[in-house]
C-alpha cells in the first residue's frame, strides 16, 4: 500500500526582519498521510491565521517546510527532478478560492485549459485537445459553446469557478488541493460544485484535501476533519463525529459560531471570550488557551493528542485521562 | 407604529450599449425601528442597486426613475444634494461591500471618525467630538485606543467594527449593511454580527442587511425579502420564510440549504438566473419554476399582499391561479 | 418578447474595429493624437517620395523668398526650399524619436522584466542603478557630450544615443514595478500549476498585459528623444547640415530672421513641432487612460 502524500513532522516558521528576527510560526509538527489506492476526501478546517493556505503552499511544492519532510510517492518533493518533477506537477493540482484572478484577463477562457494540455502533452491534434476540454467542460455541468471562446468578464462566477474544476479535471491528477472552492460563489450555486467535487473522488479516483472555514459544506463532501488554529492541530477525526460532537472547546466555539439556516438552532451557548487575539501573540503551550474559557494551570504547556475514539482525537488537557497518541500517527484517526 | 422606513415603487434602470437594463423594477417595503430585515438574492439580483438608490448613489448610467425613499417621515428623493449630503450617515447610513478594506490606510482611524462627524456638524467642539468618537468605538467593543491606531494594525474583525462604529456615529434612523461578513471567518461574523444586533438596540434603528447566505439570515433578522432579476418575489418573517415559503424561487433556496439531517444530498436550482439585459417575458423566474403555468410566460405578477401580511409576487397566489 | 430556454443567451460579439472605433469615440485624446500622426506621416511620405530631396540643402534654390506657388513654404537665407527642408526634417526628427525610442523602450522592457522577475541581488542592483542616475539632469549630460563632439561626428544617429543614455531608466522602472505585482497574481500561480516554466510564464501570460504600459513608455521614449534632438539643434549643437526642425530655427536666429522680415523661416518649424509634441502628448494620456481600466470612461 504505497503512501500518495506524506508529511512527516512538517513545521513552517515565518521570519522577518534584518536585525531582530520576528518569527512566526505557521504550522507546527503536522503530519498527514493520503493512501493511494484509497481516494478520500479530507477536509482542514481553519480561520484565518490557522495555517490552512500555508498548508495549502507546501501540499502544492510551493514552498518548502523549514523543518520535516514531504514526500510524494515515497520522494522527497524537493528532491524531484525531471520527469518525476513533471509527473508531481501534474498528479497534483488546486481549485482556488478567488474564481476570477485565475484567469489572465488578456486571454478567454480556453486559454486556462489549453496550457494544461499542451504543456503535459495530453493531446497529439488540434482536435483532441478540442476533444479534452469539450469533455471536461460536460462533466462538470457546462456547456461548451456556452463558455468557450469567452473573455472571463463575460462569464458569471457560478461558470468560472466549475471551469476551475474542469482544468484541474483534465490534468487527472491524484491530489486536489481545494482551497476555499465555493466561498466566492453563490449559495444556490456551491451545491452544484461540491457535487461535481465529490463526483471527481468517486469517478475519478482523486484524492481530495478541502480546505475551509465553512463546516457546513466540510459535513457534506469530507470523510475526515483536521481543525486547526494557529498552526496546531486541535481535534481530528471522522467527520460526522467531530461536527456533530465536538470536544475541543475550540471545535465547540466553531461548530456553535456556524450560522445554520434553521431558526430554531441559533447561535448562543458558547460565549465567546477574549473577543481580541493579539495577532502576534506567540506563547508555548496550547494555542488556544488565551481564547479558551475552559483554561487551567496545565495549558501552559503544549498539549499532546489525546485519543477520544477511533476516529476522533483532541489535543486539550481536558481529556488527560484518555490514552495519548503521538503526532506522527494523525493519518489512523482519520477514515479514508 | 409608523415604520422608520418605506419604500414605495422604487425602480432603477441602467442604460447600457446593449439598451436599457431594469436593474430594480418597483420595490416595495417598510420596516419599523428595531427591526432587521434581510435582503437576499443572487449575484446581479438588485439588492446593492436597490442599497445605493435608497442612499442616492445611483451613477449614470444608472438612474433611479421613480419611487419614494421615506425615512422617518421624510422622502429622501425629494431633499436637495446638500440636504441629501447631510441626511446621509445622520437619517440613513451605508456599510458597503468591503467596507473594511475602504478605510484609509494613512489616516488613523480616529481621523477618519471625526471627519465623518465634522462634515454634518463642523462647529462641533474638538473634545465633543473626540468623546463621541470613544463612545461609538466603546459601543463596538473595541478598546479606546483603537482611537490612534492605523487600518493595518486592525484584524479583519475589528476593521469591520470599525465600520460599524462609523455607522452609527450620529445615530441614523436607518443601517444598510451591505454583506458585512463575506471575508470574515465564522467565529468573527458572528462577533460582528452580533454586536450590530446590539448595537441597533441600543440607538433604536432599522437595520437592512443584504446578503446571499440564508443561515446568516435565519440567524439574525426578523424579515426576509427575497429579490431576483431585480424584482421582489417574496417579503415574509424569518419564520415564515424558513418554515412555509411561498414563491417558488424562496421556496427553491431553502430546499438547498445544507442542513446537519441530510447529509450528503444535494439539491441546487437548475438553470441560470437571466441578465437584466435579456429578461424573459412574464415572471422572471418561470424559465426555472417547477410550478410554471401559462400565464406565467406572459404577465408579470405583482407583489400582492396575502392575508397574514406576507408580500409574495406569483401567479400561484393572485387570482390569476 | 422572447421566452428563455436554460441556455445561455447568444452573445454577438461586435467586430474588433467596430470596438476600436467606438473606444476612440470616447478616448477623444488618443483620437486626435493618432489622427495628427496620420496627418503629419502622410505628408511627410508624400513629400519623400515626391520631391527632389537636394533642395532641402543649401544653396540650390534662390534665397530669402517668401511663401509663394513656386516655393509654397518659402525659402531662407542660405538657399533651402522650406517646404522640401521641412519634409526631410520631419523624415529625419522621426528617425530619431523612433529609433532612441524603441532601443530605450526595449532596454527598458528587458531590465525591467529581469529585475522583477528574478529579484534579488540583481533586482537590487538595476533598481540602484537607475535610482543613481535619475536625478541627473539629462539636459546638461546631452549639451555636454553633443558639445565636444567633433562638428562632423555629430549625426543623427549619435544624437539617438545620445538621448537613449539617460532615459531608459524610466522605462525600466515603470516595467518592473508592473512586473512585480502582476507575478503575484493568481493566475501565475495556476500557469505554475499547468506547468509553464518561468520563460513562458513571462512571455505568455505577463508579457501581454503589459503591452499598454509598453506602448506608453515607447511614446514616452519618443516624446523626450524628439524633443531632446530639437533643443540640442536650436542651440547649434545638432548635425549642422540636416535640415532639422531645430537645426532651422537655429539658422533663423542667427541670420535674425524675424528683424529682416523672414517671418516664415522660424515659425514653420515652431509649427512642425508643436504638431509633432503635441500630437505625442494627447496619445500618451489617451494611452494612460487605456492602461489605468479606473480612469477608463466606461461604456
Amino acid at each position: 500500500m504505497a503512501d500518495l502524500l506524506e508529511f512527516i513532522n512538517v513545521t513552517k516558521v515565518y521570519s522577518r526582519g534584518l536585525l531582530s528576527k520576528t518569527s512566526m510560526t505557521a504550522l507546527a509538527n503536522i503530519s498527514l498521510k493520503l493512501d493511494d489506492e484509497k481516494p478520500t476526501i479530507m477536509t482542514v478546517a481553519g480561520e484565518s491565521g490557522s495555517g490552512k493556505t500555508t498548508l495549502a503552499m507546501l501540499l502544492l511544492g510551493f514552498i518548502l517546510p523549514t523543518s520535516g519532510k514531504i514526500r510524494y510517492k515515497d520522494q522527497d518533493i524537493s528532491q524531484l527532478r525531471g520527469n518525476d518533477r513533471i509527473t508531481f506537477r501534474r498528479e497534483v493540482q488546486a481549485v482556488f478560492q478567488d474564481p476570477f484572478s485565475v484567469f489572465n484577463p488578456f486571454y478567454t477562457v480556453d486559454h486556462l485549459l489549453s496550457v494544461p494540455i499542451s504543456r503535459f502533452k495530453l493531446a497529439k491534434s488540434k482536435n483532441e485537445a478540442r476533444e479534452i476540454m469539450y469533455e471536461a467542460l460536460k462533466a462538470v455541468g457546462l456547456r461548451p459553446e456556452d463558455v468557450l471562446g469567452r473573455y472571463p468578464h463575460q462569464i458569471s462566477g457560478g461558470q468560472r469557478q466549475r471551469i476551475n474544476v474542469a482544468r484541474a479535471l483534465v490534468l487527472r491528477p491524484k491530489l486536489l488541493v481545494a482551497d476555499e472552492p465555493v466561498s466566492m460563489v453563490d449559495a444556490s450555486l456551491r451545491a452544484s460544485i461540491l457535487e461535481t467535487l465529490r463526483g471527481l473522488q468517486r469517478n475519478y479516483g482523486v484524492s481530495i484535501i478541502y480546505i475551509t472555514h465553512d463546516l457546513t459544506t466540510a459535513y457534506h463532501i469530507a470523510k475526515s476533519i483536521v481543525v486547526l488554529y494557529r498552526g496546531a492541530v486541535m481535534e481530528a477525526g471522522d467527520v460526522d463525529t467531530v461536527i456533530k460532537n465536538p470536544q475541543h472547546p475550540y471545535t465547540r466555539l466553531l461548530i456553535d459560531s456556524i450560522p445554520w439556516p434553521d431558526i430554531n438552532r441559533r447561535w448562543g451557548s458558547t460565549e465567546i471570550k477574549a473577543r481580541e487575539s493579539e495577532l502576534t501573540e506567540q506563547s508555548t503551550g496550547c494555542k488556544f488557551a488565551a481564547r479558551c474559557p475552559f483554561v487551567f494551570w496545565p495549558c501552559k504547556d503544549p498539549p499532546p493528542l489525546f485519543r477520544l475514539s477511533e476516529y476522533q482525537a483532541t489535543s486539550c488537557f481536558l481529556y488527560e485521562e484518555n490514552p495519548q497518541i503521538e503526532s506522527e500517527k494523525l493519518s489512523e484517526l482519520l477514515p479514508v | 407604529m409608523e415604520p422608520v422606513l418605506r419604500v414605495i415603487d422604487l425602480q432603477v434602470s441602467y442604460y447600457t450599449d446593449a439598451g436599457r437594463a431594469t436593474a430594480l423594477a418597483g420595490a416595495t417595503l417598510s420596516l419599523n425601528a428595531v427591526e432587521k430585515l434581510g435582503l437576499v438574492g443572487e449575484s446581479g439580483s438588485g439588492k446593492s442597486t436597490m442599497a445605493l438608490a435608497m442612499m442616492r448613489m445611483i451613477k449614470p448610467p444608472g438612474r433611479v426613475e421613480a419611487g419614494q425613499v421615506i425615512v422617518g417621515g421624510t422622502d429622501l428623493r425629494t431633499l436637495s444634494d446638500e440636504e441629501m449630503l447631510k441626511a446621509r450617515l445622520s437619517k440613513i447610513a451605508y456599510m458597503p461591500q468591503g467596507a473594511m478594506n475602504s478605510l484609509n490606510p494613512v489616516m488613523r482611524i480616529g481621523a477618519q471618525m471625526v471627519d465623518a462627524i465634522k462634515a454634518h456638524d463642523p462647529r462641533a467642539s474638538k473634545s465633543g467630538i473626540k468623546e463621541r468618537c470613544m463612545q461609538s468605538l466603546e459601543s463596538v467593543d473595541l478598546k479606546r485606543t483603537v482611537f490612534k491606531m492605523y487600518a493595518h494594525e486592525l484584524s479583519g474583525g475589528m476593521k469591520q467594527r470599525v465600520c460599524i462604529a462609523i455607522s452609527i456615529l450620529l445615530k441614523p434612523q436607518v443601517i444598510i449593511c451591505d454583506e458585512p461578513t463575506s471575508a470574515l471567518d465564522v467565529v468573527t461574523q458572528r462577533q460582528v454580527m452580533e454586536t450590530i444586533d446590539r448595537i441597533q438596540k441600543e440607538i433604536g434603528a432599522a437595520v437592512i442587511l443584504i446578503g446571499h447566505d440564508m443561515g446568516l439570515m435565519a440567524q439574525f433578522v426578523d424579515k426576509v425579502a427575497v429579490l431576483y432579476a431585480g424584482r421582489l418575489m417574496e417579503v415574509s418573517t424569518v419564520r415564515e420564510m424558513f418554515t412555509d415559503p411561498k414563491h417558488p424561487y424562496a421556496r427553491a433556496l431553502i430546499n438547498s440549504l445544507p442542513s446537519l439531517d441530510n447529509k450528503g444530498v444535494f439539491q441546487g436550482i437548475p438553470g441560470l438566473a437571466p441578465s437584466i439585459l435579456r429578461l424573459p417575458g412574464g415572471c422572471a423566474f418561470h424559465p426555472r419554476c417547477s410550478h410554471v403555468m401559462e400565464v406565467c410566460k406572459t404577465e408579470i405578477p405583482k407583489l400582492e399582499t396575502l392575508a397574514d401580511g406576507r408580500t409574495v409576487a406569483c401567479h400561484l397566489f393572485s387570482d390569476k391561479a | 418578447m422572447t421566452t428563455l430556454a436554460l441556455s445561455q443567451p447568444e452573445v454577438i460579439q461586435p467586430g474588433r474595429l467596430t470596438l476600436l472605433f467606438r473606444y476612440l469615440r470616447r478616448n477623444k485624446s488618443l483620437a486626435i493624437g493618432l489622427f495628427l500622426v496620420l496627418l503629419l506621416t502622410t505628408f511627410t511620405v508624400i513629400g519623400m517620395l515626391t520631391l527632389d530631396k537636394s533642395r532641402a540643402y543649401p544653396l540650390s534654390v534662390k534665397t530669402k523668398q517668401p511663401p509663394s506657388a513656386q516655393y509654397p513654404l518659402g525659402t531662407d537665407f542660405f538657399g533651402r526650399d522650406l517646404l522640401t527642408a521641412m519634409v526631410v526634417g520631419l523624415w529625419q526628427t522621426a528617425l530619431i524619436g523612433v529609433l532612441a525610442g524603441a532601443v530605450g523602450t526595449l532596454i527598458g522592457v528587458v531590465l525591467g522584466f529581469i529585475s522583477a522577475y528574478f529579484g534579488g541581488p540583481i533586482d537590487s542592483g538595476i533598481k540602484g542603478v537607475c535610482q543613481i542616475l535619475t536625478p541627473i539632469p539629462p539636459f546638461l549630460i546631452q549639451v555636454i557630450i553633443a558639445g565636444s563632439l567633433d562638428k562632423r561626428s555629430v549625426t543623427i544617429y549619435t544624437m539617438a544615443f545620445i538621448v537613449v543614455l539617460l532615459s531608459w531608466m524610466g522605462p525600466t522602472l515603470v516595467i518592473r514595478s508592473q512586473v512585480l505585482s502582476m507575478k503575484e497574481r493568481q493566475f501565475v500561480s495556476v500557469a505554475k500549476l499547468s506547468g509553464m516554466g518561468d520563460m513562458g510564464i513571462i512571455f505568455s501570460e505577463i508579457m501581454p498585459n503589459l503591452l499598454p504600459f509598453i506602448a506608453a513608455a515607447f511614446v514616452g521614449q519618443v516624446f523626450m528623444a524628439v524633443f531632446a534632438s530639437f533643443y540640442l539643434a536650436v542651440l547649434g549643437l545638432g548635425p549642422l547640415r540636416e535640415p532639422l526642425l531645430g537645426n532651422t530655427i537655429w539658422s533663423a536666429q542667427t541670420q535674425s530672421a524675424f528683424f529682416n522680415g523672414w517671418w516664415w523661416w522660424p515659425i514653420e518649424p515652431a509649427v512642425g513641432l508643436v504638431l509633432i509634441l503635441g500630437s505625442l502628448a494627447l496619445i500618451n494620456m489617451g494611452l494612460d487612460e487605456l492602461a489605468n481600466p479606473r480612469i477608463r470612461r466606461t461604456e
